[in-house]
């Protein structure tokens, strides 16, 4: 898959720069003594981190621990009650709100249900942020959404609606659009979620090649151990007990040397696998 | 040895001393839930009887077939060792049983998970109710100028949003509206009409029933019923889909593309009924005098030109352009409820039922505040 990288229009119609996160610039992602908490109830406190350029960056811990709160405090779905959220040198928590939609059209996300609009086709879902932020014309939108959806194995069904497809279909969609603008950080809430074994490989193999060929760099959400190890290279533990960052690194050396059972309990599914379920992706 | 039976076809419960501090709970027969549990009361009457035991042990030799009703019942045997720190020996249970107890016991219960019911006083009760209330007004108003400013922005240009989303919702709330407001607002007028027949007939003034017909109508009855046709219809199928919209995600979906959710799906919406509820008032109010006229020509037996003519006399222009701005000011109220009930769904399919509702009642308790100020307003103009 070659990088195309599409010039994406600012609010006033100019042209912005594309690329927003140089390579030799700071890291794509710092997450700053970030507290999360809902009223009075704080959820994880003392979260920090830094996400480099072309990580594949797990987010990981057990039911409840609020991974999926962390991504919408990343994503400005969610205020933080303390801390910061930058991308590269853009402090995105103290941003305004304008330049806030600016900044998030260089993410893609996908939700955990695909989160597709479903008064539109497949091909008008991809379309949408093309239509919005490009110059592209109608038939170019066209070329393009059908590409997207033929790179995630929906050639053919741009005129379905998401009602007409089966949940896994649906996901891929939202990948399909997630990469309609070919962002340069892609956020994945529970990717395998819902999906059976095969069709959750295929995704991680896509999830490998987004990041190979398109230099993306990648959050994903999950507590699928095989998908931990098939392609993450960086992480975070998140505990719920203790309510902040326990450990940190490449899973696969964080099963090597970790010392704390808690993140050994949930690496190994409590002790039944001595060796992690890894797949050799090449 | 005392034994307990119950009175249905259950298991056996009953008690013994292996010594003068050992309870021993001796469990016989089909242990099943659907044939009840015994009460734990009964076990506290045994451990509060001197001597009083210092552990507790079973005995299963006569235990028959069972299932999660004797682990219920075993559970509750535990939750009162626990709290008189008795030891408890479970070996002479069977082996699942054990697992069983020990797999529930597994995971220790979470500080604070637990809701504790708590008593409430009225007057607690009322002034949450009136700060839940006046919170609500405030969103109300918040959310209503974050759409003025979403209207300036489509005023220059700069709002994104589909135009087939508008054409779609202004054909849902206009046309597709038709039937039931044509319905509704023909019997309004035939009841108005009926009504001040029966009264104005008795001074021989029947010809006036076109008077009260048609003021009534173009003043207020006819942006009214319009109003209260579509925020039962159009404002709760808003919240329901923005509802529907925030449990699928679809809505944080609109927001991280960087495409605000507030134009791209409230502005068509709000613009929509803006547009559309003048046109279905104009209509209502046709509808209304038609009404009043039926009931004329059958009941009165006055003729329609007669009816209408009095009508003309009766209505200005100043009442008819009057209820139009009433009904396009409704039409923002209805399309803002609507929209800001489903925008505060909550995440659940029951939240998208409350939000319909919700949307519904606001949109009606404002429109009626809104017409009360009108009224007000328009008596200090003298229109």
């Amino acid at each position: 898959m070659a990088t195309t990288l599409l010039p994406i229009s600012s609010s006033d119609g100019k042209r912005v720069s594309v690329t927003r996160f140089p390579k030799d610039g700071p890291p794509p992602i710092i997450v700053r003594n970030l507290t999360m908490a809902y009223g009075t109830f704080v959820l994880m406190k003392d979260i920090n981190f830094t996400v480099n350029h072309g990580d594949i960056f797990i987010i990981m811990g057990g039911s409840g621990s609020g991974k999926s709160t962390l991504l919408r405090h990343m994503l400005g779905l969610i205020e933080p009650a303390k801390g910061e959220v930058w991308y590269g040198n853009f402090n995105f928590t103290r941003a305004e709100p304008l330049q806030r939609e600016e900044m998030l059209r260089h993410f893609g996300v996908l939700y955990q249900g695909g989160a597709l609009w479903s008064s539109m086709t497949l091909a008008e879902n991809v379309g949408l942020p093309l239509g919005e932020f490009t110059d592209l014309s109608l038939a170019e939108i066209r070329e393009v959404a059908a590409l997207k959806l033929a790179l995630v194995g929906l050639k053919g069904f741009e005129n379905y609606y998401p009602s007409q497809i089966s949940g896994g279909m649906q996901k891929r969609a939202g990948l399909a659009r997630a990469i309609a603008l070919d962002p340069e950080i892609l956020f994945f809430d529970e990717p395998s979620a819902g999906l059976d074994p095969i069709s959750s490989r295929l995704l991680d193999d896509l999830i490998l090649e987004l990041r190979d060929n398109l230099g993306a760099t990648i959050v994903v959400v999950t507590h699928e151990l095989a998908s931990i190890f098939a392609i993450g290279n960086n992480s975070i533990f998140l505990d719920a007990e203790s309510r902040t960052v326990i450990a940190q690194g490449d899973p696969k050396d964080l099963l090597a040397h970790c010392t704390d059972h808690r993140v050994q309990t949930f690496l190994t599914r409590g002790g039944q696998d001595a060796q992690p379920s890894a797949r050799n992706h090449g | 040895m005392q034994a307990l039976k119950q009175s249905q076809p259950s298991g056996e419960l009953s008690f013994a001393r292996s010594d003068a501090s050992t309870l021993v709970l001796r469990l016989a027969g089909d242990w099943h839930l659907r044939h009840g549990l015994p009460e734990p009361e009964l076990v506290l009457k045994q451990l509060d009887t001197a001597p009083k035991p210092a552990r507790l042990t079973f005995d299963a030799a006569g235990l028959g077939d069972w299932d999660s009703g004797l682990l219920t019942f075993l559970m509750g045997i535990n939750e009162i060792s626990h709290k008189r720190n008795l030891p408890v020996d479970w070996s002479p249970l069977p082996e699942g049983v054990r697992r069983l107890i020990q797999l529930a016991e597994a995971v220790p219960e979470k500080t604070g998970a637990r809701h504790e019911a708590s008593q409430v006083s009225f007057m607690e009760e009322l002034g949450h109710a009136t700060l839940l209330y006046a919170q609500g007004v405030s969103e109300f108003l918040r959310f209503l100028g974050e759409v003025t400013i979403a209207f300036a922005r489509l005023a220059v240009g700069k709002a994104r949003f589909r135009r087939i989303d508008l054409m779609i919702v202004i054909q849902d709330c206009s046309a597709n509206a038709f039937g039931i407001v044509t319905l509704v607002t023909f019997l309004v007028g035939v009841i108005l009409a009926f009504e001040g027949a029966v009264q104005l007939q008795q001074f021989g003034a029947s010809i006036f029933v076109a008077d009260l017909v048609g003021i009534a109508m173009m003043r207020d009855m006819g942006a009214m019923m319009a109003a209260i046709i579509m925020a039962g219809r159009t404002g709760a199928a808003f919240a329901a889909q923005l509802g529907s919209m925030k449990v699928t995600q679809e809505i944080d979906a609109l927001t991280t593309m960087g495409i605000s959710p507030l134009e791209f799906l409230v502005l068509p919406r709000v613009l929509a009924l803006f547009l559309m509820i003048p046109l279905l008032c104009v209509y209502a109010d046709c509808l209304g005098v038609a009404g009043g006229a039926f009931v004329s020509a059958t009941m009165l037996h006055i003729s329609l030109r007669t009816y209408l003519t009095e009508t003309q006399h009766a209505v200005t222009l100043t009442m008819i352009f009057g209820g139009i701005f009433k009904a396009a000011v409704y039409g923002i109220i209805i399309a803002v409820a609507g929209c800001l009930r489903g925008f505060q769904c909550g995440n659940s399919s029951s939240a998208v039922g409350d939000a319909a509702t919700a949307a519904v009642v606001t949109g009606i308790v404002y429109v009626i505040v809104a017409c009360g100020i009108f009224a007000f307003i328009f008596n200090v103009l003298g229109i």
